[in-house]
């Protein structure tokens, strides 16, 4: 097993123990969550002040046990570019990159991601505020329609192209196949996505 | 893809990068659940868990209670209003935001506004709700048995778009029913006719009679209808998902019990509508009046669930047709009898304009309509993208291929002898004897031969029923038609010292790009380059015109029209201002580049942002100090608050319109069908439109592949489903409704257009929406037709069992009539 990946089960072992034993979280959490948050919570809770890595900044955030990341993300720290569309795992509208694993932020607790790297569509443009290459294909081929899939569909991209950078058609849709667009413009983001990895390519 | 060339336009017909884009990519546009406002509270809605019931009681001290709970409303806080042009008729009592009778299972009773959305959830529990159960009916068949019972107290069936009466069928009709068709004798709500229905059938070489059937489906966008709210100086500040802005005001304000002048609508985004969102205001009543009682704003999140029964749904079908056809191919007559399900509240009248559609699509000499609006216990209907239209084409286009089959006739051809062409009547007369209304331009044969060639048809036809393994393949062809276009609205904008072109866009910006497209058309007329033109929209503190709602497919041909009409009034302004600054008559000058030139010279002249500082100067009606009487009172207001700030054009559009515009699309299908599996797939599909001038190709394909896919979704798999026991909403999520996916597609789409203007309008052009839907759902029925046979399949949506059967047993083996299987 890759190191990052029994790294990450550890985790949300503990994250579970904690909830039964209402201890503390233990080991790797990042210095800043050590210095801030390591006074003994209540017997049944878990800490709920948390430091989260997301686009790559240190942001932290009082955060319920039962908050979905989605809901932290766009009520608590501003990032209202990942869509809410079904709260149930089934639209891909929130799909955001969690170790740049693209994930449905709707069904994924916010504590489970406190040692994770989380990226939202915000996080995808340059500083300088030049485009994800991905990003620049939807521009060029003025992809989607309403657009409240897009933040998801771009991500799952994103995330989908680290791991087959250069797909044929077929295989990015299934890649990206967690993901609807009621507008139905699938061809068009189909297109839009397929002009992202001749670009990549050439860079 | 296809590209469609023609014109010396600079903009309209070329491609470019929408003004909204790069917000989107950058996660940056905000739909209505993105704003926030300090101190802002949620409410949750608490849904009627029976499908017709009375609150008798309804204690709440419990949920007020508890910590961070803040307020209730109830349906005794909400406006008695009357619903306005822009919304559904009312039938009896309208429907609103909160009811204490509700009238399907979901309905919202009640909302708490809490400090966070757990609370308010929580909250909901704990109120006690007495209930007295009522009678219900979900299958709309149930409720015409002689001893079946209404979905309301004063009828079952609507009729005229405002009343209701109740029918029952005797038990003599039941006995058709019972044999799976619809009683030709039965009792209607209301007949519409035109021609001499007996002479048409005499004049039929073959008759056909058939029984068909189309399911309800929701319209499931994929932003739910969320709302937030705030009231500032007893002004309400609404950011809502609305599909049209300015007309969302009247409602709003009818909602929530204030004058229009105090309500500020902010739609930026709309996360998808397909006309479940036309207004979409009912609901936002709920933040808005909870706000305003609780003094603080309020987010209303609606989930996925919830969508899924105040979300609107498109009108089932259950049918019977007689068609009669000349040996030549020629439909002579059309018989139909209709039921349509209406849910609770509403006649939506998607029969009627079904069989209208047909009328103009296959020009029989004569057609009668005999149409039952049914009342159900179920979700709210009202016009899903092609309302009626859909049904009509899903159901008839198969039928037209039948005939082709009987009578020994090519299927395009078939389609190309009854087309309607330009002119051509459609409709039934507003009374007997007078005649019918005619469509504006109709390119039928033409769509259909560019199809032809495009998709190789004489060759491919050859592929039909051709067996491979375990495979059979099916192609087709099928039209669609819908109307495309109303006229009569404003056009605003403003040329400022600063030497850019603002227009002030009153429509909503829900993806078809039509908000920044006919933006391009006063550009065209002004000759600006683009780079200097910017669209206004998204607000109507901003400043805008009054638009159409955005439905119908109408956007584009109303807004090119009153956007071309207040550029021409700007235009006229420049000239006059030139003259006047210049020397010489107006005439003398023409604009272009930026510039009011002497005609000839376009480097001379001046530059059209000095022209504006002029205008200032001049005041009156060339910087929007004084208005056209004709413009709509939204439309003066908007004016006098841009006046002053350079040269205002202002327009109503009041350009010659004879007829009714309508579009066209021939899709073209080619399918595959499992005969082991009953699973089948699309190989490949072709679109080719009558849309008149194209405006911006990318997006009319956009519109033609997105909407066929739709349309795929109602053909196979897109479906409500009711438990009638209980009178449960079953399909609540997308998992249920199941709509297509990414992996349904094609794996390459075409598209084309012809590209012929619309003589009617100025620049030609006319709307796409919702006849890509037709075409779409009909060609890929008829594929699975020809694959399968042309005698099997006479319902939607066609699971794969239903071919399995249908191929076992040769017969039509699923149920013809059943709704809410």
């Amino acid at each position: 097993m890759p190191e990052q990946e029994s790294q990450r089960l550890l985790a949300r072992r503990q994250f579970i123990k904690s909830i039964i034993a209402g201890g503390a979280v233990a080991a790797s959490a990042s210095y800043l969550f050590r210095e801030t948050s390591w006074a003994a919570p209540a017997a049944g809770s878990v800490e709920r002040l948390v430091t989260l890595n997301v686009n790559g900044q240190m942001r932290r955030v009082d955060v319920l046990k039962q908050e979905s990341l989605a809901m932290t993300l766009r009520y608590k720290l501003g990032l209202t570019g990942t869509k809410l569309g079904c709260d149930r795992a089934e639209c891909g509208a929130c799909t955001v990159l969690i170790d740049d694993v693209p994930r449905y932020s709707c069904s994924v607790l916010t504590h489970t991601v406190r040692q994770s790297k989380v990226t939202t569509i915000e996080g995808l443009a340059e500083p300088n505020g030049k485009l994800h290459p991905v990003q620049q294909a939807v521009v060029d081929e003025q992809g989607f329609q309403c657009a409240f899939c897009m933040s998801g569909f771009i991500m799952a991209t994103v995330g989908y192209l680290k791991t087959n950078p250069k797909p044929t058609r077929t295989e990015l849709a299934h890649g990206i196949s967690g993901n609807l667009c009621r507008c139905c413009d699938y061809n068009k983001i189909l297109r839009s996505m397929l002009r992202a990895t001749k670009s990549m390519e050439q860079v | 893809m296809s590209t469609t060339k023609g014109s010396n336009y600079k903009l309209i017909g070329h491609d470019y990068q929408t003004p909204d884009i790069v917000a989107k990519v950058l996660g940056q546009s905000k739909y209505a659940e993105d704003f926030r406002a300090d101190g802002m509270l949620f409410a949750k809605l608490a849904l009627s868990p029976m499908p017709h019931a009375r609150i008798r009681r309804l204690d709440a001290s419990r949920a007020l209670a508890m910590p961070g709970v803040v307020a209730i409303l109830t349906a005794d806080e909400v406006p008695n209003a009357k619903p306005g042009p822009e919304d559904p008729t009312p039938i009896g009592r309208p429907e609103l935001a909160l009811t204490n009778e509700p009238l399907y299972a979901g309905e919202p009773i009640f909302a708490i506004a809490a400090v966070d959305e757990w609370t308010a959830a929580e909250a909901i529990e704990k109120v006690e709700v007495n209930f007295e159960p009522l009678p219900f009916v979900i299958d709309p068949l149930d409720s015409l048995r002689p001893n079946g019972r209404n979905a309301r107290a004063d009828g079952n069936v609507f009729y005229q778009n405002t009343k209701i009466k109740t029918i029952k069928w005797t038990a003599k009709d039941f006995d058709e029913v019972g044999k799976g068709r619809l009683p030709w004798g039965g009792e209607v709500g209301e007949e519409a006719s035109f021609g001499d229905i007996d002479a048409a059938f005499k004049a039929a070489d073959y008759i056909m009679d058939e029984t068909l059937f189309q399911q309800s489906t929701s319209h499931a966008p994929l932003e739910p209808r969320s709302a937030m709210a705030y009231w500032q100086n007893g002004k309400l500040y609404l950011y809502g998902s609305t599909q049209s802005l300015a007309q969302s005001v009247a409602a709003v304000a009818r909602w929530v019990g204030i004058p229009e002048s105090q309500v500020n609508f902010v739609g930026e985004y709309c996360g998808g509508g397909f006309g479940g969102k036309i207004t979409g205001s009912q609901i936002m009543a709920v933040p808005a009046l909870l706000s305003k009682k609780t003094n603080r704003p309020v987010m209303m999140r609606i989930s996925r669930e919830e969508e899924s029964f105040i979300g609107r749904v498109r009108p089932g079908f259950q049918a019977r047709a007689k068609l009669g056809f000349r040996k030549d191919g020629r439909m002579t007559a059309m018989d139909l009898l209709i039921i349509e399900d209406a849910g609770p509240y509403t006649q939506q009248g998607d029969a009627q304009i079904a069989s209208m559609i047909a009328s103009l699509l296959y020009q029989p000499q004569a057609v009668r309509l005999r149409a039952l609006s049914v009342a159900t216990n179920t979700a709210p209907r009202t016009s899903q993208r092609c309302p009626g239209g859909l049904q009509a084409v899903a159901m008839f286009e198969p039928l037209m291929d039948k005939a082709a089959a009987q009578l020994g006739i090519d299927r395009v051809q078939i389609r190309k002898i009854n087309a309607p062409v330009d002119n051509s009547p459609w409709g039934f007369p507003e009374k007997k004897g007078q005649p019918q209304d005619t469509a504006t331009s109709a390119k039928v044969r033409e769509v259909l031969d560019r199809g032809a060639e495009l998709f190789k048809w004489d060759e491919r036809k050859k592929r039909s029923g051709q067996r491979s393994g375990t495979k059979v393949r099916g192609v087709s062809v099928a039209v669609g038609a819908f109307f495309s276009g109303s006229n009569g609205f404003d056009g605003l904008l403003v040329i400022k010292p600063d030497g850019k072109l603002y227009v002030h866009q009153g429509i909503g910006n829900l993806g078809t790009h039509s908000v920044s497209d006919t933006a391009r058309v006063a550009a065209e007329a002004l000759g600006m380059p683009w780079e200097q033109v910017e669209v206004v929209w998204g607000s109507t503190a901003k400043s805008v015109p009054w638009s159409s709602t955005q439905d119908g497919s109408q956007t584009t041909h109303a807004h090119s029209r009153a956007n071309h009409a207040a550029a021409l009034d700007a235009k006229a302004k420049l000239q006059e201002i030139a003259a006047k600054k210049l020397g010489g008559q107006p005439e003398h000058y023409d604009v272009g580049n930026g510039r009011v030139y002497p005609r000839g010279n376009p480097s001379g002249g001046m530059a059209v942002g000095k022209a504006a500082e002029y205008a200032i100067q001049l005041g009156g009606k060339y910087d929007g100090h004084e208005a056209p009487k004709q413009v709509n009172a939204m439309t003066k207001a908007s004016t006098a608050a841009l006046a002053g700030q350079g040269l205002v054009g202002v327009a109503k559009d009041e350009f010659p319109h004879k007829g009714t515009t309508f579009s066209f699309v021939a899709g073209f299908a080619d399918v595959e069908v499992d005969i082991e599996t009953g699973k089948y797939v699309v190989l490949d599909y072709l679109a080719v439109g009558d849309v008149g001038t194209v405006m911006h190709p990318r997006a009319l394909g956009g519109q033609l592949h997105g909407g066929a896919i739709q349309g795929l979704g109602h053909v196979r798999s897109q479906s409500l489903i009711y438990d009638p026991q209980y009178g449960q909403a079953v399909a609540r999520r997308f998992h249920h409704t199941k709509p297509p996916t990414i992996l349904d597609i094609p794996l390459d789409m075409q598209w084309d257009a012809v590209n012929l203007p619309d003589p009617q309008t100025p620049v030609g052009a006319k709307g796409v929406g919702e006849v890509a839907v037709s075409a779409g759902a009909a060609a890929i029925f008829c594929a699975l037709a020809d694959a399968v046979g042309h005698d099997y399949l006479r319902r939607t949506p066609i699971h794969p069992g239903m071919i399995l059967t249908s191929l076992e047993t040769k017969s039509m083996t699923h149920h013809p009539l059943k709704a809410y299987i």
